[in-house]
C-alpha cells in the first residue's frame, strides 16, 4: 500500500465517521472530487493527515460546520446557462401553466442564486402566484444564506448579462437593493419559497412536485447515489411532471430512464411519462425529517 | 486500488494547454494512429464559445475519435476526451471520467491541475502527462504530482512554445523536484518531438501486446 492508497483508506474512514457520528452522508460521492475537498479540509484545519481529523469529528460538534461547508460544493450563480433559462421561460412554463397550481422542488440550491433566478422568471411570466417553490440543500448554513438572499454586489452585477441573454424582461437592478457593496434581493422573490435542509443521500420524498430542478448536483455522486436520487425524483414527480438536470447529467443507464421523455435533450429537460404517482410510492422517509419541520415552521 | 488495464507501461495520457496550445494539438492529434493504445484526456483553456467547434474540427481531422467527456464515462483507447467548457474533468480511482462544476482552480475551470492530479491518483506510474504552451502556471502542480507517482512527464520546450510561461513554470518545478530525487522532467520537446514520442510509445506498447516486439526499453520490471 503506497501513500495514495493510505490516504484513500483514511478518507473512507473519515467519511464513515462523519456519517455515523453526525448523519451527513458523503460516502457515495464521486471520489476524485470528495478526495480533493477532504484534502482542502486538512489544509484548513492544519491536521497532519486525514485520519488526524477523525477524533475531532467523533468527540464534538465544533468542527462540523467547517466540515460540511468544505465538503459540499456551494458554487452557484444566477442564470448560469442563459439558454436553459430561456427554454424554461418559453417552453416549460407555458406547459406548466396547464396545471392550476404547481409545486417546484429546487434540490441542491446551495446559496440560492438559482432560486432567485427561477422566481424572477416565474414572476415575469405571471405565474409566480400559482407556484410554491421548495428550495433545499444538505447544508443548513447555506440554506440560511439562500433565505437571506444577500450577495456581493459585484457578483450580482456580473449576472446582468446572463439575465438579459435568458430573455429577462425587466431591469435586473430592480430585483435588488445595493447597500455597502452588497446586493439585497427583493423579498417579494421569496414570498412563495420555502427554504429547508434536505439531504438527497439520506432523506426521502416530501411532496408531489410538478417541476424538479437539480443542476450540477448529480455529477458529484457515484452511480449508485445518482440512481438513488433519480429514483427519489421519479417518485416525487406527478405524471407529466418536468425534471431538469445539469447539461452534463444524463439519465442514460439509470433505472428510471424509461419513465422519462426528453423535452430538450441538450439541456436535459425531461418529462415523466410513466411510473408510479407519488402517492403510490412508499419512500424510505421514516417520520418527519428536517424538511417537514421546516414546512410546519412556515405555517404550511 | 489502481487497475492495471492498459497495454504496456501506461493506462492513459493526459494533456494540458492554454494560449498557443490549440495549434500544437491541431498538428499533434491528426498524426497519431487510430489504434493508439490509450485514451487521451485533455484540458485546454478556451473561451467557452470556441470549445464545441474545436472538438468537431479535431475529430474530423484525426484518425482518433475526439469528443467532449461525459460524466461517469469509461474512457476507451484511441479516443480523445476534452473537458467541456466550464467544467473540470477528472479521472476517478476506477479510471472512469467525471465532471465537476466546483470552484475555479488557478483561475481556471477546467483546470489542468485538477485533471493531472486526479489521473495521477488513479493511474500512479502508468500515466503520461503532457504540458503544452500557455500563460500562467496551471498544470505545474499536477505535473509534479504525476512525476512523484512515477509517471512520465513531457513538457513542450518553452523556447519553442508560443507562450512559454506555463511550460517554463512546470519545467522549473520539476527540475527542483529532480534535485530532491523525487522525479523530474522526463522529456522537454518541440511539438513534433512530442508527436514522435507518443507514436513510439504507442508502437512499443502495441508491439508488446501483439507479442511481436522484443522487450521494450524501460519496460516494467
Amino acid at each position: 500500500m503506497d501513500q495514495a492508497d493510505v490516504e484513500q483508506l483514511e478518507t473512507t474512514l473519515f467519511l464513515e465517521a462523519l456519517y455515523r457520528r453526525h448523519g451527513y452522508d458523503f460516502r457515495n460521492y464521486a471520489q476524485a472530487s470528495i478526495g480533493r475537498r477532504v484534502r482542502r479540509l486538512m489544509d484548513k484545519t492544519g491536521a497532519a493527515s486525514v485520519s488526524h481529523m477523525i477524533p475531532l469529528l467523533l468527540h464534538g460538534d465544533g468542527l462540523l460546520p467547517l466540515v460540511v461547508e468544505t465538503l459540499s460544493v456551494n458554487v452557484s450563480e444566477m442564470f448560469r446557462d442563459p439558454e436553459f433559462f430561456a427554454l424554461l421561460r418559453n417552453e416549460v412554463i407555458p406547459y406548466l401553466k396547464t396545471f392550476p397550481f404547481i409545486k417546484v422542488w429546487h434540490a441542491g440550491c446551495a446559496s440560492g442564486e438559482e432560486v432567485y433566478s427561477l422566481a424572477m422568471v416565474f414572476k415575469e411570466e405571471g405565474f409566480y402566484d400559482r407556484t410554491t417553490i421548495f428550495a433545499t440543500d444538505l447544508n443548513p448554513l447555506v440554506v440560511e444564506q439562500a433565505k437571506a438572499g444577500v450577495y456581493s454586489l459585484d457578483s450580482v452585477r456580473s449576472y446582468t448579462a446572463n439575465y438579459q441573454q435568458a430573455g429577462g424582461q425587466a431591469a435586473f437592478s430592480d430585483y435588488y437593493m445595493a447597500r455597502y457593496g452588497w446586493a439585497v434581493m427583493d423579498a417579494s422573490l421569496r414570498e412563495n419559497v420555502t427554504f429547508a435542509p434536505h439531504n438527497l443521500a439520506t432523506d426521502g420524498v416530501f411532496g408531489e412536485m410538478h417541476l424538479i430542478l437539480c443542476r450540477n448536483v448529480l455529477i458529484y455522486f457515484d452511480r449508485s447515489l445518482q440512481n438513488r436520487v433519480l429514483r427519489l425524483f421519479d417518485e416525487s414527480l406527478v405524471h407529466g411532471g418536468i425534471m431538469a438536470l445539469g447539461s452534463k447529467e444524463s439519465l442514460k443507464g439509470s433505472e428510471v430512464a424509461a419513465h422519462f421523455q426528453a423535452v430538450n435533450a441538450k439541456w436535459r429537460i425531461h418529462k415523466k411519462i410513466a411510473g408510479g404517482a407519488p402517492d403510490m410510492v412508499t419512500g424510505d422517509l421514516d417520520g418527519a425529517g428536517p424538511l417537514e419541520a421546516g414546512l410546519e415552521a412556515c405555517g404550511e | 486500488m489502481k487497475a492495471l488495464s492498459g497495454p504496456g507501461r501506461f493506462d492513459a495520457v493526459v494533456l494540458g494547454g492554454s494560449a498557443g496550445s490549440l495549434k500544437v494539438l491541431l498538428e499533434l492529434l491528426p498524426r497519431l494512429p487510430g489504434d493508439f493504445p490509450w485514451p487521451l484526456l485533455a484540458v485546454i483553456h478556451l473561451h467557452p464559445r470556441q470549445e464545441g467547434r474545436f472538438v468537431t474540427l479535431l475529430d474530423q481531422r484525426s484518425l482518433l475519435s475526439v469528443k467532449e467527456a461525459e460524466d461517469k464515462e469509461t474512457p476507451a483507447p484511441g479516443h480523445v476526451y476534452f473537458a467541456p467548457a466550464d467544467y473540470h474533468l477528472q479521472m476517478e480511482p476506477d479510471q472512469t471520467l467525471s465532471l465537476s462544476a466546483e470552484e475555479r482552480v488557478r483561475f481556471s475551470r477546467p483546470s489542468i491541475d485538477v485533471l493531472f492530479d486526479s489521473a495521477a491518483q488513479a493511474c500512479r506510474s502508468r500515466l503520461v502527462g503532457v504540458l503544452l504552451s500557455g500563460a500562467g502556471n496551471d498544470g505545474t502542480e499536477g505535473l509534479c504530482r504525476i512525476s512523484e507517482q512515477g509517471g512520465l512527464t513531457v513538457i513542450q520546450d518553452p523556447a519553442q512554445a508560443e507562450h512559454p510561461a506555463m511550460p517554463q513554470a512546470a519545467l522549473d518545478a520539476l527540475t527542483a523536484l529532480a534535485a530532491l530525487g523525487v522525479g523530474g522532467p522526463d522529456h522537454v520537446l518541440s511539438s513534433g518531438g512530442i508527436m514522435e514520442l507518443l507514436v513510439s510509445l504507442a508502437e512499443e506498447a502495441c508491439g508488446q501486446a501483439g507479442g511481436r516486439g522484443a522487450a521494450p526499453e524501460g519496460g516494467r520490471s
